[in-house]
């Protein structure tokens, strides 16, 4: 089986190439090999009743061929080697063999295809950046090409996981994946999940692992408490849990790997919220991305069901347009208004604190969307511990979040400092990731051009934070009441607090005349926000362990 | 002069004094600060807001700002600055954007006078000019700096630092007009006061934020930056572009940075994280602080010195809630700790030594180095400083330059390739490495395998081989002659006894070493000799030796011998050459029992300097008439240790192969193991791969034997189809065809195989190499042009 993996890695290496000559050669031998593949096999497979996932290994082995070779022909961002795929496929075909067809459309199921799509063929630098991301993982993931929409960030993001995944570390690769793989479980993101499981193996993880964190080694169940915590309730963390982690005796980890480990559940944990925020799709070669099914008749796509989307709901999109329509302008004008009348009422310092003790308060009470339990795919749930331990367990009952100020103890001045001397360089990456985020603007709103968007950007920053209880000193949280209505706190608080009961509707819901583009540049707010609230949380209790 | 005057005058008033004190808070301080006259001290944070007074034995709460009811933002302070003119003005930062002023003349109980809320971000600093009274700057995240009139309800001036957030603002002592401010991207700005359209000035002073900035209070264009990126830097603001003049590379991020008074190169600085110290560093020394306090539990917030004039009293503040006096004489020094030695390597193997001089002085042999005193700390280009509070150490650096030759490791590649290690008798294996060693000047290394030889060789038969292989020039070691000859010479008198220890050594000789057939075969020449009766005639016949020989011979033999006593008077080495050269000969004289013995006894203890040592060998002896071989195990162990950790394990190992089972079982296997790594490690590195080959091979450790065994396969893919060759055998199963067909004969090729990197054809060695003598082209016809080196 090993062996067979090593084989097909070195198979696709060639197509990442720049230099188009070498792509052509390793796409000639993978021509070669699929049709000895397809000879050996003989005429049997258009005859055979047998679904093909029963099919005899070598049978599957050239499904999962076909299946990445699926992949490259709708992703890969070499023309080329593309086309030639698509014809290689087609040839295939006419030789009776059943090729799989992509399910779900696109990377999104919220974004048409076309959209997505499109950006790359407009700007040469996201082109750019597409082709590097290909070359360095032999595939482009639908984040990337959803993130796409804003090259500026996409490349911060890729180097930033890049650094964090494969380059030099204080964790080994295959620790690092699983780690990946334990927060993605923790939203139970089955796109991530299967994405670092193949990740996980090829780099010569244990296959027993993958059956439950019970089977994986001692010191990776110790993180699993910390994983629950800070996806949840991060703001329970303490210097004991982080105690507990450091003097496990012969299971200790290290400051530095736990620094690396924490950068890495955050980033997980928020790109999980990014990843249904923005209903990524599963990857074509992946399980549930590609059907050997001849197309039914029905249209439905099999995640839309899952997550009780019908088509109906495109109608009634329609009809809310027309009440929204002037959305876009009474935001604008609101924004306006704040920005000049802001020195008249002057609010007492008890109004500003009742203001966030609100604003908090009603973030929890923010129903996010009910009756809908999500069906945990498959074997999702075996990566966690604990599965009902969740944010709407204490929500309900009202418990109260403690205020953390963030001028005692902020990224800038203090989380910085802590992970760039614990784990180097990866502090200036996440800082400038940050930062990107936080102050990409085109100064556009919608079809508005030259607005200053600054003040929504961080009422939405503030708000996610203060829904983990984070305050700001000098911020006005009745801002947030004027800036963000109820459809949009419905999303955040949803796409924070628990991303797997994202729909289709809440994101068509809230913002309805804006761009998709925009609507992803809001789920980069909230995902690189949630990112940096977890953050200071774990960095504050391990700060307080030092000291 | 004129400014000593003006401290003394300062003092005269109200002398300082005091001792290392601290009180607790009831919150952690964010910042402090000290009225002019250094009596009372004001600390803010988020919960505090508090006057104490500085008393000679302690600290003492004045006055609790803090009032109302409803604590407000307010009173959540950033920063605090009390007016260094007027005496009951105080403004602080508060986090949530506002500007506050304090009046504690007020009567009220609420002292708060004039409130700003300009700012939309928090406000990072407060500064009040050094001399206009009513002039107040505050520096704000929103990134605009505002400058009060605190005669008039609003600001007078907004300075925009384009959205970046200000972390500091300081006015110039010197110039009336001029404020410095330092960015969270790492720029700083020089402004003048009355133009807010524009800087003066702007320059990168750190990657990441500067936290802190201060301007040297005497010195004009001095400004000292604090930042993220763990630098302190010195900045000279009077030339044209600022010039970066010193710079101390601390251990975590700076929060705040202030020049030490009356002491023009020393600062203190505060961390924002992790370190709690405070250090006050020389900036001419940025290696090492100065002086160091470590009293806090937590990152100090706050440092400020009690007395613009005086620097011995350090106040801080800090989030472990205390507020703390350091007197200067209490700090702790560093550099008192610190390592006065430095060793270096130098690229090429020289080494670099400093020390302090009056260390080395004595040494009269050493030569300055001629770059050393580039070395000298700058501090000696100037005149001692009256205040210069460092200790002068001139430190002596002294350079070592291993002469080229033993700096290389030639000898190791040679000796490597040049030992033999097996395939001869032991003998002769020693024999040879020793000459190997001897050739290349280790005459330590070369005496050491001659007395292996001699230990572990049976005594009787050194008789024989001895002067037969002197003769056939194989080994010139005369030593080995020496015993030889003068066993002869008393061996004539004594045939009887002589034959016996033969007899029995050559049982121990077969025990020994079964494999070695040539020594097998000196033991049948041995029965003979038994069978013949004769030693002396056996040695004449033999040997075919005549008396000159014998002569000149023996007469090599002393100056030999004498020769061989020098490496022990030099180096005292106890183990390796201790007893060896007394214990074979005693033994063999014992046995003689000839006249020699004591005249010859008499000799080898003067000899030897190590006399416990030759006592014991010689007493030895005079139990048993003949020595074990196993007899010298302690002392080969003890001696191959001895190597290795020397770092010559090559000796080491090529010992213990070439002992093989004589050694092995004195010397624990893992440290064999050892041995063996590291020597094979080293033969790697020197690209030497078959004698390490030959190491392994030869290894009795299992561990080492089974490297062999690993990464055997070679994997292969076929030449037609280009895919791996999964299978055994010589079709592969892909496109069934034979690979690896030679392309001259079209035969499988069956063992060794040759083909072209470039156009990958091949086939036999001995056909390839045939075709391409008479052609340039590949013989597979694909046009080519192969070549063969």
């Amino acid at each position: 089986m090993e062996v067979q993996d090593q084989e097909s890695l070195g198979r696709w290496d060639g197509l990442g190439s720049r230099d188009a000559s070498s792509r052509t050669e390793a796409m000639e031998n993978i021509c070669q090999d699929v049709m000895r593949k397809v000879e050996a096999i003989g005429p049997m497979p258009a005859l055979a009743p047998s679904p093909p996932a029963s099919g005899s290994p070598p049978n599957s082995d050239l499904n999962d061929i076909l299946a990445h070779l699926l992949m490259l022909s709708k992703r890969c961002p070499f023309e080329d080697v593309k086309e030639q795929c698509i014809r290689l496929l087609q040839a295939v075909q006419d030789l009776g063999v059943r090729i799989p067809r992509p399910l779900g459309n696109g990377p999104s199921r919220f974004i048409p295809e076309k959209e997505i799509l499109q950006v790359s063929k407009v700007d040469a630098r996201t082109q750019s950046i597409f082709e590097d991301a290909f070359a360095a993982l032999g595939r482009l993931d639908n984040i990337s090409l959803v993130m796409g929409f804003h090259p500026q960030y996409l490349e911060s993001f890729l180097r930033t996981q890049h650094y964090l995944l494969q380059m030099d570390g204080p964790l080994s690769l295959h620790y690092r994946h699983y780690i990946g793989i334990m927060a993605a479980a923790r939203h139970q993101c089955s796109y991530l999940v299967n994405l670092h499981v193949n990740d996980f193996l090829q780099v010569g993880g244990d296959p027993k692992w993958l059956n439950g964190l019970d089977e994986a080694p001692q010191k990776l169940q110790q993180l699993g408490e910390l994983n629950k915590i800070l996806a949840h309730r991060p703001w329970l963390l303490t210097k004991e849990h982080i105690e507990r982690l450091l003097k496990a005796e012969e299971h200790s980890w290290s400051l530095a790997e736990l620094i690396h480990a924490v950068v890495l559940l955050t980033h997980y944990h928020s790109l999980a919220s990014f990843t249904f925020g923005c209903g990524i799709t599963p990857e074509i070669h992946c399980d549930g991305g590609h059907t050997f099914r001849p197309p039914s008749l029905s249209q439905y796509c099999m995640c839309d069901i899952a997550n009780g989307n019908s088509h109906a709901n495109h109608h009634d999109d329609l009809l809310g347009n027309q009440d929204m329509c002037g959305e876009v302008e009474v935001l604008m004008e609101r924004m306006k208004q704040l920005q000049e009348c802001r020195d008249d009422e002057e609010a007492s310092q008890e109004e500003m604190a009742t203001r966030f003790e609100r604003e908090k308060t009603e973030s929890m009470l923010v129903v996010t969307a009910e009756d809908e339990e999500c069906v945990p795919s498959r074997d999702i749930s075996r990566h966690f511990e604990d599965p009902s331990y969740g944010y709407k367990d204490f929500s309900r009952r009202g418990e109260h979040v403690p205020t953390f100020r963030v001028q005692d103890y902020s990224w800038e001045d203090h989380g910085f400092s802590l992970v760039n001397r614990l784990y180097p360089d990866v502090g200036q990456m996440l800082d400038e990731k940050f930062q990107m985020a936080y102050n990409l603007t085109y100064n556009t709103m919608a079809t508005h051009k030259d607005v200053d968007t600054s003040m929504l950007r961080r009422a939405i920053w503030n708000y996610i934070h203060c829904m983990f209880g984070i305050r700001y000193d000098d911020y006005d949280y009745g801002e947030i009441n004027q800036l963000l209505d109820r459809s949009f706190k419905i999303y955040i608080k949803t796409m924070v607090c628990s991303p797997e009961k994202t729909t289709k509707r809440m994101y068509e819901s809230f913002w309805r005349q804006f761009q998709h583009s925009e609507k992803v540049h809001v789920n980069l707010l909230l995902m690189e926000a949630r990112m940096q609230a977890e953050l200071l949380y774990a960095l504050r209790a391990i700060t307080r362990y030092m000291t | 002069m004129e400014k000593m005057s003006r401290v003394t005058t300062a003092l005269s008033s109200n002398t300082i004094s005091g001792r290392t004190m601290f009180c607790h808070l009831d919150a952690p301080a964010n910042a402090i600060s000290v009225c002019r006259d250094a009596t009372q001290v004001v600390v803010a944070g988020r919960n505090i807001f508090k006057i104490y007074g500085l008393e000679e034995e302690q600290f003492v709460e004045k006055l609790n700002l803090r009032v109302g009811r409803k604590p407000s933002l307010n009173f959540s302070c950033a920063d605090v600055m009390w007016h260094q003119m007027e005496e009951n003005l105080l403004a602080t930062a508060a986090t949530n954007g506002a500007v506050v002023t304090w009046n504690l003349g007020k009567p009220s109980r609420n002292k708060q006078d004039q409130l700003f809320t300009e700012h939309k971000r928090t406000v990072n600093k407060v500064c009040f000019h050094p001399t206009e009274v009513y002039m107040l700057l505050s520096g704000s995240q929103d990134g605009f700096m505002k400058c009060f009139d605190l005669r008039k309800k609003e600001s007078v001036s907004t300075f925009s630092g384009q959205s970046e957030s200000v972390r500091d603002v300081q006015f110039s002592m010197k110039d009336y007009f001029t404020f410095a401010a330092s960015f969270e991207n790492g720029n700083v700005q020089l402004w003048d006061i009355r133009r807010p359209d524009r800087y003066e000035r702007m320059f990168t002073a750190h990657t990441g934020p500067v936290f802190c900035c201060d301007w040297h209070p005497d010195d004009r264009g001095w400004l000292a930056t604090g930042g993220r990126d763990k630098m302190v830097k010195v900045w000279d603001m009077t030339t044209n572009r600022a010039k970066e003049i010193y710079c101390v590379q601390t251990i975590a991020s700076v929060a705040r940075v202030k020049w030490r008074p009356e002491r023009k190169f020393h600062l203190a600085t505060c961390s924002m994280m992790v370190d709690h110290n405070i250090y006050v560093w020389d900036i001419r020394r940025p290696f090492i602080p100065f002086a160091t306090f470590e009293e806090h539990k937590d990152v100090t917030t706050g440092i400020v010195w009690r007395h613009q004039h005086d620097p011995h009293f350090l106040l801080s503040g800090s989030k472990d809630s205390t507020l703390y006096q350091h007197m200067f004489k209490d700090a702790t020094r560093p550099v008192d700790k610190a390592n006065p030695e430095g060793l270096c390597f130098g690229l090429l193997g020289d080494l670099a030594f400093a020390a302090k001089e009056s260390l080395i002085s004595s040494d009269a042999n050493r030569k300055p180095y001629p770059g050393g005193d580039r070395r000298y700390p700058i501090f000696f280009f100037k005149k001692p400083d009256p205040t210069e509070q460092f200790a002068h150490v001139s430190s002596a650096l002294t350079v070592f330059e291993t002469d080229l030759d033993s700096n290389r490791m030639d000898w190791f590649v040679k000796t490597a390739q040049l030992y033999l290690l097996s395939g001869k008798p032991f003998a002769e294996l020693c024999d040879h490495n020793a000459k190997v060693a001897q050739e290349l000047k280790r005459p330590q290394v070369s005496t050491t395998w001659t007395m292996l030889r001699i230990m572990f060789s049976d005594p009787a038969n050194l008789t024989t081989p001895g002067p037969n292989h002197n003769l056939s020039k194989l080994g010139t070691l005369p030593l080995m002659n020496s015993f030889s000859m003068k066993e002869m010479g008393s061996g004539m008198g004594t045939e009887s006894r002589l034959e016996r220890s033969k007899g029995d050594s050559r049982q121990d000789n077969i025990h020994l070493e079964p494999g070695n057939s040539h020594i097998s075969n000196n033991n049948e020449e041995n029965e003979e000799t038994e069978g013949s009766d004769g030693q002396a005639e056996y040695m004449f016949g033999d040997a075919e030796l005549d008396d000159d020989d014998l002569y000149s011979v023996e007469h090599d033999n002393q100056t030999e011998e004498q020769e061989y006593a020098l490496p022990q008077e030099a180096f005292q080495l106890r183990h390796e050459i201790m007893d060896n050269p007394s214990a074979p000969e005693h033994l063999q004289q014992d046995k003689a029992d000839s006249p020699h013995v004591s005249g010859n006894e008499a000799e080898v203890t003067c000899l030897t300097p190590i006399e416990s040592f030759s006592l014991i060998s010689i007493s030895q002896p005079l139990y048993s008439p003949h020595l074990p071989a196993s007899f010298f195990c302690p002392i080969v162990r003890e001696m191959l240790s001895h190597y290795a950790e020397q770092g010559d394990v090559q000796m080491a190992v090529s010992v213990l192969i070439v002992l093989g089972e004589r050694i092995r079982k004195e010397i624990d296997d893992l440290t064999q193991e050892h041995w063996y790594m590291s020597y094979i490690d080293l033969l790697q590195r020197f690209e030497l791969w078959n004698v390490s080959n030959e190491v392994i091979k030869l290894s009795t450790c299992s561990a080492i034997t089974c490297l062999n065994q690993t990464s055997t396969t070679l994997h292969i893919n076929c030449s037609n189809c280009k895919r791996p060759m999964s299978n055994k055998g010589w079709i592969c199963d892909r496109c069934h065809q034979c690979a690896s067909v030679c392309a001259v004969c079209h035969h499988v090729v069956k063992g060794l195989f040759v083909w072209c990197q470039g156009c990958s054809h091949g086939g036999h060695l001995e056909h390839m190499m045939n075709w391409l003598k008479s052609s340039a082209h590949c013989p597979a016809g694909c046009g080519h042009l192969c070549e063969y080196t």
